[in-house]
């Protein structure tokens, strides 16, 4: 199954639910569109949601860092949420699990933007 | 297998590493990663190696016996150094948005190997069997 995606704002804050795969050709093109999409209408604080994505490859993690640098270079922030176990175990065996701030929770995730 | 240097077939060489990591006793997570860093040499032997050449193919060969489960891709580009790879854990590379496939079979399976075939290069991913797993 290819990603899917839904976006939504929650105190501020938008929040992009995805789900399925973020690999190479399959959502990885498609997030970027969306984060570019975010940022140019002025939406800089964002979370993504990844609790239904249940696969990652090397290519979905480098559009994660490409969206976080993004964010970033816009002068906004960029936040997980909802890691599912594979997800993080290859967060944490890239050591990108320190340069993202990961939730596990929605309403601490939100609250955390300055 | 051999395979056109397509994308499109990966697929294929993916849902055959899973089977047959499950085979061999895997659980379902490790063999998810064996068949996921599988997937990863196959996409580099096409992209990189053969860079999407039609006339370049990539051989994949399986070995699956009480010992460990072996994984062969082979490509007919004109052939890589590993070692010139750079380190994705390294500050200065944490960031960057790839270079991290070949660092993560490494991770994942006990053995990676490369091995030059003028032309080409072919990577030998590895992974054992522990008598449990023998014994399931």
């Amino acid at each position: 199954m290819s990603m899917k995606f839904t976006t939504r704002e929650v105190g501020g804050v938008t929040i992009v639910d995805l789900s399925g795969k973020i690999t190479l050709g399959e959502g990885g093109l498609t997030l970027r569109e969306e984060i570019h999409k975010l940022l140019a209408d002025g939406q800089k604080k964002i979370v993504l949601n990844l609790a239904d994505v249940n696969y990652i490859d090397s290519s979905g993690l480098g559009e994660l860092v490409s969206a976080y640098t993004a964010v970033k270079n816009a002068g906004g922030e960029l936040k997980l949420l909802n890691l599912t176990s594979k997800v993080r175990d290859l967060l944490v065996i890239t050591k990108l699990v320190t340069v993202f701030d990961v939730k596990d929770d929605e309403a601490s995730a939100v609250s955390s933007f300055a | 297998m051999t395979l056109e240097s397509e994308l499109s077939c990966v697929d294929a060489v993916e849902a055959k590493a899973e089977d047959l990591a499950r085979e061999a006793g895997f659980d379902e997570d490790t063999s998810s990663q064996i068949a996921m860093v599988t997937r990863e040499a196959v996409i580099n032997a096409i992209l990189h190696g053969n860079k999407k050449d039609p006339a370049k193919q990539v051989h994949v060969n399986f070995e699956l016996n009480d010992e460990a489960l072996r994984i062969k891709i082979a490509d007919e580009g004109a052939g890589l150094d590993p070692d010139s790879v750079p380190d994705p854990l390294a500050p200065e590379n944490i960031l960057r948005s790839s270079g991290r496939g070949i660092f993560l079979m490494k991770a994942i399976m006990d053995e990676v190997h490369f091995h030059q075939l003028n032309p080409g290069t072919e990577i030998e991913l590895t992974k054992h069997r522990v008598k449990k797993e023998l014994s399931a």
